[in-house]
């Protein structure tokens, strides 16, 4: 497997792709061809789960080439894969596979450069997940913007140009930090690298220069994921998105934040990632209730799901830096520590969220396709007009709540246990998310599917047609088996947080604090 | 003879100009397309007789009793010149024919201004420097006001004449307080003095010196607070001449600034740094808050190149070998990236109609998909998001400046480009977002539409493989000792 460049088909077949589709145009079936390479990216991905060594925990199927030697400038072109990061790229060309099928029919104008934005974006994320160097990373972690500006400025909602601009503004300049910090960095390692180990070894960064480095990667990650109150992009982009970039943006672009974190700004600074996580942990509390209380009182399906993104998302960072307030404990058994599960718990709240969000997006878009509305107020009763559609979004609710037995409980629960270990508190809080979560999804959705049909437009609906009914039943399988049977997905993840706990661990962390303070 | 060998390539310039110049005296409306092909021809030879005779030096060869040298970042300057000056003919050929200024002396007064260009970049001497820079500029100045009837060209001839004239007077004044101080006028000559005074920090009539060959350099680089000309010039001018005079030159001055402050003041940079540093910092704050409410994409352009100028002076400013091998890459692509912009703006434009407004653009990816996007990959580079290659030259420049630990001046850089990100982004916004206003399809040869595509692409390509420029830049420098 090492001989062949299975890491950089994934980037670079989706993006060769897309040009192609670009420049064939729409006469010559955009659709077919870009489902077909979906699918086939889709395919080269799950080698990398099977071939993928879980129990070691390293980066695996490397690939290192020089990219820039110049003006100064080492730059590697520096792919590998641990477990976390195969996780997210299956997510990834999963989720682009699925919306690419989910979009046959809902974009009927300019459709070959739609295929192709989502394509493109497809492999700048893949990049994402694998660069393990830094400005690598960033190239990648910038270029994503420009697909997804497109995909949100030319077949969004009436009012996209404010959220997209918004949205673009916003990720850049959280972003121009992460370079300055990225270019500090590499000037202080001794040879000028900006290979992402050689900056987990950096040790003479002053506490000074740690925290500021810490700062600039809270913001340009936390716009990214969103962290509160970095998240005021979010509700806009969301709901004025074609269905497509809804999905995208939920199920994949936030995750690239949560990742970001895992991969730079933990182990790169970990001191100050430690001495800084409780304003992460307070944030992420603050965005599960708070955000959760926002999304009770929506009228607007996209904004309610946006706004629980956010919540659930909440997780995602609290799992992450909860690891600081757990080190050393052991729970469950002597080998599970609390913070393993912490991190455990925070990826697979990322994937699962990538589903049920993903999920409930599409089965929105395709309400909207039949009613051109996303107003709750709109549908009443549709369930006895679709009762299969009633039956999909009924699981995905659930999943959103946190229901035991979906995706949702399991990554959940995970953190809310960890935290229970840190702190009563901190668990409380995060535990309202099951009574909020389960208010505002359960309310929507008693709005939506049950009650008396009163409009003259719900009474003519259809109900799912075979394609989307395979595309709900395929995201309903993944969120029911990640509920049941989420082994799979934790043993692949294991080793690799083992390895990263090594990295961030305060046990060796420690007397560096004393000896820098 | 062999004493002129050395200026080879600027001697069979002025012979070819001269023979340009009179050929088109024979031309008739008709057949004045052999002008241009002349003009093409005759750039084109230049350019095989700078790559053929000056070139893969290990050093610098002075010649002419001192006044004239070639080195590698000559070489590569000039070629760059040569080649962005042919892209803006075969533009101008478009331009100049659809709005009726079909005239050779375009082409003729094009190539003075080139012959200049390339004598300021291999001047070793005071005065061959300002002979060149003379040249350029005067040459500029008649073709900025090539539309005589027009008022604003006019007006725009006039200022930039009028300001032109100051700078070069302020330029000439400080070099002759160099000459008074240094008592040479040859560059090398002046570092040495310099390398051997010892409190240079305090020397008065340097500092004296030093101001006003910077105000003299900042008027003609477009930086602020000497940048009140650029935009009205820029938007006065014909598209064709705006684009030659946005590009080009501006290599050429990049040439000036580092002979004259890297090379012949290198030993007085404590006196220099400060004042360009300032200069430079306002330059990106003032261009790109400034471009934010402009509506003629002409007047844009313009406020953006002072905050592109700022950018590639904080690389020169560092003095190290990888700040001006930053400045150089930074200049090569702004430069790269202006002609193509303007170029953008000829190929859309027809008989008797110009692309001026922003919304003049509205739609274009529903009426010209391939176009609009080439346009997008420009102004993503413009504004330097990954992974097109103006990434790579802010990139390079930040790098240096954090290597120099400016750390402060980089946050700033990068703030002023979010700013800078957001205009580029409106104007992508309209060609992509808004729907389109009924507008007859594009009337372009193919040599503009592929001259065009391009340069969009190589946006792209250099922003996989910035290392192929990046090299090239590097290694003249090293080879140039700088």
């Amino acid at each position: 497997m090492m001989e062949w460049p299975i890491l950089s088909f994934l980037i670079w077949l989706p993006i060769m792709g897309g040009l192609g589709v670009l420049i064939v145009g729409d006469r010559y079936g955009a659709r077919q061809a870009a489902l077909l390479l979906a699918a086939i990216t889709f395919l080269i991905s799950l080698p990398l789960y099977f071939a993928y060594d879980a129990s070691s925990g390293t980066m695996q199927f490397t690939e290192t080439f020089k990219w820039i030697d110049a003006l100064g400038i080492h730059v590697n072109y520096d792919l590998g894969v641990d477990g976390v990061s195969i996780a997210l790229i299956l997510l990834n060309t999963f989720m682009t596979l699925l919306v690419l099928a989910a979009s046959w029919d809902s974009v009927k104008e300019r459709v070959a450069q739609y295929m192709a934005a989502f394509l493109i974006m497809e492999g700048l994320v893949n990049g994402v997940f694998m660069a393990r160097d830094a400005l690598l990373f960033y190239v990648f972690f910038e270029g994503m913007l420009i697909p997804l500006f497109l995909i949100l400025g030319v077949w969004g909602g009436p009012q996209r140009v404010h959220a997209t601009i918004k949205y673009f503004i916003y990720t850049f300049a959280g972003s121009v930090f992460l370079l300055v910090s990225l270019v500090y960095l590499y000037t202080q390692t001794s040879q000028g690298s900006f290979f992402l180990p050689d900056l987990y070894a950096l040790t003479n960064l002053s506490e000074h220069a740690q925290l500021l480095v810490f700062l600039s990667f809270l913001v340009a990650f936390g716009v990214k994921v969103p962290l509160w109150p970095l998240h005021t992009w979010l509700p806009e982009a969301y709901s004025q998105a074609p269905t497509g970039g809804s999905v995208m943006l939920a199920a994949i672009s936030v995750k690239v934040g949560g990742y970001a974190f895992y991969r730079l700004a933990m182990p790169i600074v970990p001191e100050a990632s430690h001495d800084w996580a409780l304003l992460v942990v307070v944030l992420s509390l603050v965005a599960i209730v708070y955000m959760s209380l926002i999304a009770l009182v929506q009228t607007n399906l996209k904004k309610l799901v946006a706004y629980s993104s956010v919540a659930h998302m909440g997780f995602v960072t609290l799992g992450f830096f909860l690891v600081f307030k757990l080190q050393g404990l052991a729970f469950v058994d002597a080998n599970v520590s609390g913070s393993v599960l912490a991190v455990q718990g925070a990826m697979v709240q990322m994937i699962s969220h990538g589903f049920v969000a993903g999920a409930l997006f599409l089965a929105i878009g395709m309400l909207f396709e039949r009613m051109n509305t996303v107003e709750i107020s709109a549908y009443q009763g549709i369930t006895s007009r679709m009762p299969l559609f009633a039956a999909f979004f009924m699981l995905f609710a659930m999943a959103n709540v946190g229901l035991p037995g979906t995706s949702g409980f399991v990554g959940e629960f995970f953190v809310i246990l960890a935290s229970a270990k840190a702190h009563f508190w901190v668990a409380f809080i995060a535990a309202t998310t099951l009574i909020l979560g389960a208010a505002y999804t359960l309310w929507a959705v008693k709005r939506v599917l049950f009650g008396e049909v009163n409009s003259s437009e719900v009474n003519k609906l259809d109900d799912l047609n075979r394609r989307e009914l395979v595309i709900l039943s395929v995201l309903a399988l993944a969120i029911l088996w990640l509920g049941w049977w989420p082994e799979p997905l934790t043993r692949l993840m294991e080793g690799s947080i083992r390895e990263w706990m090594m990295i961030v661990s305060p046990s060796d962390l420690m007397p560096v604090v004393k000896g820098s303070s | 003879m062999a004493a002129f060998e050395i200026a080879r390539p600027e001697i069979f310039l002025l012979a070819a100009l001269c023979v340009v110049l009179l050929l088109d005296l024979f031309l008739g409306k008709q057949s004045r397309v052999i002008t241009y092909l002349a003009t093409q021809a005759s750039l084109l030879t230049t350019i095989l007789l700078v790559y053929s005779s000056f070139f893969n030096r290990p050093d610098k060869t002075v010649g002419l009793d001192g006044m004239y040298m070639v080195d590698e970042m000559a070489g590569v300057l000039k070629i760059a010149i040569l080649l962005i000056s042919i892209l803006a003919f075969a533009c101008a050929r478009k331009y100049l024919r659809d709005q009726d200024m079909w005239r050779g002396e375009f082409f003729v007064l094009g190539m003075t201004a080139i012959l200049g260009m390339l004598i300021m970049v291999s001047g070793y001497h005071l005065l061959v420097l300002y002979l060149g820079l003379e040249l350029l500029s005067l040459s500029l100045y008649t073709l900025v006001a090539m539309r005589r009837d027009d008022a604003q060209a006019t007006e725009a001839a006039i200022k930039y004449f009028v300001l032109g004239a100051v700078a070069s007077g302020f330029l000439l004044y400080g070099m002759s307080m160099l000459y008074g101080i240094s008592g040479s006028l040859e560059l090398n000559t002046i570092r040495e003095y310099f390398t051997n005074q010892p409190d240079i920090a305090t020397n008065l009539p340097l500092m004296f010196a030093l101001t006003f060959i910077v105000a003299g350099l900042a008027f003609k680089l477009g930086v602020v607070p000497f940048h009140m000309w650029l935009p009205d010039v820029y938007q006065g001018t014909p598209t064709a001449v705006t684009l030659f005079l946005s590009s080009a030159p501006k290599i050429a001055v990049f040439a000036l600034v580092i002979r004259l402050m890297a090379e012949a003041l290198e030993p007085a940079q404590s006196a220099w740094s400060q004042m360009i540093i300032l200069l430079a910092l306002l330059s990106i704050g003032i261009g790109n808050v400034v471009a934010l409410v402009q509506t003629n994409l002409k007047r844009l352009f313009a406020y953006s190149a002072i905050a592109h100028m700022g950018f590639m002076l904080m690389g020169v400013v560092m003095n190290t070998h990888e700040g001006h091998s930053a400045a150089m890459f930074y200049i090569l692509l702004y430069a790269l990236m202006s002609a193509g912009t303007f170029a953008m703006l000829i190929l859309l434009g027809r008989k008797g109609y110009e692309v001026t407004q922003l919304e003049d653009l509205k739609g274009l990816s529903g009426r010209h998909p391939w176009f609009a996007l080439m346009f997008l990959l420009m102004l993503f580079s413009m504004a330097g998001i990954p992974p097109t290659a103006g990434f790579y030259a802010k990139f390079a420049v930040i790098e240096s400046v954090i290597q120099a630990k400016f750390i402060w001046s980089a946050v700033f850089m990068v703030v002023m480009s979010v700013v800078g990100a957001f205009y580029y982004l409106r104007i992508i916004k309209i060609m992509y977002f808004d729907k389109p206003n009924d507008q007859p399809p594009i009337e372009a040869d193919m040599d503009i539409r592929v001259l065009v595509s391009a340069n969009g692409l190589l946006m792209i390509l250099l922003g996989i493989f910035p290392s192929v420029l990046m090299e090239i830049c590097d290694l003249a420098l090293i080879a140039s000792r700088l």
